[in-house]
């Protein structure tokens, strides 16, 4: 565990000066009240996470995919956590401690709209008021996600710089931070950003490691031999990886979002994918060095996935670093291939899968028989937020196990 | 000359303009202009794509320079072709910096910015935790490296930054991102009383946009006043209205004028006891 804030050389604290009082404070909260359970922090919130989160989540066979791939296939589910994703477990954590530091404002990025929503419940659970920035364009694509944001009584602030989306939300949010520091926390979504949120971020996920660790024990009566995430900024990645780093007989796979192609397209600053773990270079973006989808001057790329959660041009810093060392293996799924998984698992399990997750299933489809007779799936949220866009993109392609939606054609 | 000899003479007018924007050839005589009309320093901002610590204006001005070409670059090329005497430091944000030439870390950008005559950098999101490699290859270069002082910056970071600081010290006004106000805050002044043991030219930023705000900054005791929103405006103005670049260089140098005129009403108003050294 970073307790100075650098993984390798990935990490660190890149802010503006305004902000730096702010995060040393809440460096000396993260040390008393995460990792140092004073006053009961940490009781409180595993408290919270049950009751309100409804945790643990279950740890299920798959019996039709473990059929398919001739090995023993189990799943995650934090799609049942409350709100329909693992994003509630940090979301729930960072409100919590901003309680207990005194401060009297949340404030939150979103792509997606996850984060955004898993924030929102909490702040509304927790009686605190909370601004959500959120793209533009994220804002036109993920209606639904803005409607629940409101109803639990916070605040949707357009970003309107910009592509509009995760990226610009990020630096947004930083400047509203960097005014308001005083009173404000800033609940950043994902394993990224300045020390310390990319140990505290994981430390909230990590539940769901240490949760499928133990239920891996009891129904199999051993460790997976592969555990698999979808990585985007990777906070389930990072939350379903963190307590298997010291076990060596299970491989990690953290499976990006290849998009349309991995090609890049530097003259238009476009990079169609968002796979920073496979095809990025080092550098230094929203406070953190780490691996990034940049030109060749150091300008950051707009990414591309078929994902909102995965449309990220960075990565969180640990999990660059346990790449690195070899520790974690960094593959990647296009839109085609994990769209059509997100329809297999529909069909095969009676699970609706977020686009994000479906990365990890298109990467099982592909390559199961690398993965040894014992895998597990992170499954990070469920796909109900993904339908419109879902049924839209299969519509563009030819995917031989869609149902036919044709007469919904024209009138989505 | 050196950004201690442009504070030496009574107080500095530093404005900051971007680069390039919203062309290479407007721009060059944009900064021309500040000089005409006063300009003891130029800070010259090269256009990051995610500039965090920016308020619209001059992100709409990043956004004009990067679609107009800017690169770093170009921006070499930029401050080779500038026609002034006054230092120029160059802005920007880290990765720009840390990614230029093949080597890894800062040193290529930094020899680079010496070769071409820039005298000093602000890197906004560079605390003072992170810069030891910036500050060993702007020492061995010889260039200035300022860094910003926050209202909530105090005790030991105070220290920690005034120990690496050079050239100048960037006083920011208020809490936030850049951008021009109706007023100046009132955290001014005990930014300056926390910095006045420190044997460093103090210049404030954030919110200056007029002579009146000049004169009342440094009668408080500033040894250099930063205006960029303020003068960005005019710059954007000009764009949206397709002024010729003569109009809007015109209006760029009335207006640095006023503000240097009203830095230095502000040294002989100062009561006596406020003196500096």
């Amino acid at each position: 565990m970073s307790v100075d804030g650098k993984f390798g050389d990935y990490g660190g604290q890149y802010v503006p000066e305004a902000l730096m009082p702010a995060i040393e404070e809440l460096e000396d909260a993260y040390e008393r009240y995460v990792l140092n359970n004073e006053d009961g922090f940490m009781d409180e919130f595993r408290t919270r996470l049950r009751d309100f989160g409804g945790r643990p989540t279950p740890l299920q066979r798959a019996d039709r995919l473990s059929e398919r791939y001739d090995r023993e296939v189990y799943l995650k589910r934090e799609d049942l956590v409350h709100g329909g994703a693992h994003k509630l477990n940090n979301a729930l954590g960072q409100v919590l401690l901003a309680k207990y530091m005194g401060k009297d404002r949340i404030i939150a990025e979103t792509g997606a709209g996850q984060h955004g929503t898993a924030t929102a419940m909490a702040c509304a659970h927790l009686d605190m008021p909370c601004e959500v920035y959120m793209g533009e364009r994220d804002i036109n694509r993920q209606r639904p996600n803005v409607f629940r944001m409101k109803l639990n009584g916070s605040e949707v602030n357009p970003v309107t710089v910009g592509r509009g989306t995760l990226k610009e939300a990020i630096s947004e949010t930083m400047r509203d931070w960097a005014t308001n520091v005083e009173d404000t926390h800033y609940v950043i979504g994902s394993v990224v950003g300045p020390h310390p949120f990319p140990s505290m971020v994981r430390d909230f996920q990590s539940v769901i490691s240490e949760e499928a660790r133990t239920q891996a024990r009891e129904k199999m009566g051993r460790l997976p031999d592969a555990v698999l995430a979808c990585a985007g900024g990777g906070s389930n990645t990072m939350g379903a990886f963190a307590e298997f780093v010291e076990d060596d007989e299970t491989e990690l796979y953290a499976v990006e979002a290849g998009g349309s192609t991995l090609d890049v397209d530097e003259e238009a600053g476009v990079a169609p994918n968002s796979a920073s773990l496979t095809t990025g270079s080092e550098g230094v973006l929203h406070g953190a060095r780490t691996r990034l989808l940049q030109d060749h001057d150091g300008q950051i790329m707009e990414s591309h996935s078929i994902s909102s959660g995965l449309d990220y041009a960075g990565v969180g810093p640990e999990l660059a670093h346990l790449v690195d060392t070899g520790r974690v293996t960094a593959v990647n799924v296009d839109d085609d291939h994990a769209l059509t998984a997100f329809h297999r698992l529909s069909q095969m399990e009676g699970i609706i899968p977020a686009l994000e997750s479906a990365h990890a299933f298109g990467y099982l489809e592909e390559h199961s028989e690398e993965l040894g007779e014992f895998v597990v799936v992170n499954l990070s949220g469920r796909g109900d937020k993904d339908l419109e866009s879902a049924i839209e993109e299969t519509y563009e392609r030819d995917i031989d196990i869609a149902p036919n939606m044709d007469e919904f054609t024209g009138g989505l | 000359m050196s950004l201690a000899d442009a504070f030496a003479d009574g107080p500095a007018f530093v404005p900051y303009l971007v680069a390039g924007d919203p062309d290479y050839e407007s721009s060059l005589e944009y900064v021309e202009a500040l000089e005409r009309g006063g300009a003891d320093v130029i800070e010259l901002g090269l256009p990051f794509s995610e500039p965090i610590a920016e308020g619209p204006t001059i992100q709409n001005a990043i956004v004009r320079a990067l679609e107009g070409g800017m690169t770093p670059e170009r921006y070499f090329e930029f401050v080779e072709d500038l026609d002034v005497s006054i230092p120029v430091v160059c802005m920007t944000y880290y990765n720009l910096i840390y990614r230029y030439g093949d080597a890894e870390g800062p040193r290529p950008f930094v020899e680079k910015a010496a070769d071409v005559g820039i005298e000093g950098f602000v890197v906004p999101d560079l605390p003072a935790e992170e810069a030891d490699p910036l500050r060993e290859a702007c020492d061995e270069f010889g260039l200035d490296l300022v860094f910003i002082v926050a209202p909530t910056t105090r005790g030991d970071r105070l220290d920690r930054i005034m120990r690496q600081v050079s050239g100048y010290v960037y006083v920011q006004a208020r809490l936030g991102t850049t951008g021009a106000k109706s007023d100046v805050s009132d955290q001014t002044g005990s930014s300056l009383d926390r910095l006045s043991d420190y044997d460093v030219p103090k210049a404030v930023g954030f919110g200056i946009s007029s002579g009146e705000h000049a004169e009342r900054i440094v009668r408080g005791g500033a040894d250099g006043i930063i205006v960029g929103s303020a003068l960005v405006d005019i710059v954007a103005q000009g764009y949206e209205n397709d002024e010729s670049a003569k109009t809007t260089a015109e209006r760029l140098e009335t207006l640095a004028h006023e503000l240097k005129s009203g830095a230095i009403d502000g040294v002989s108003q100062r009561p006596p006891h406020s003196e500096r050294t």
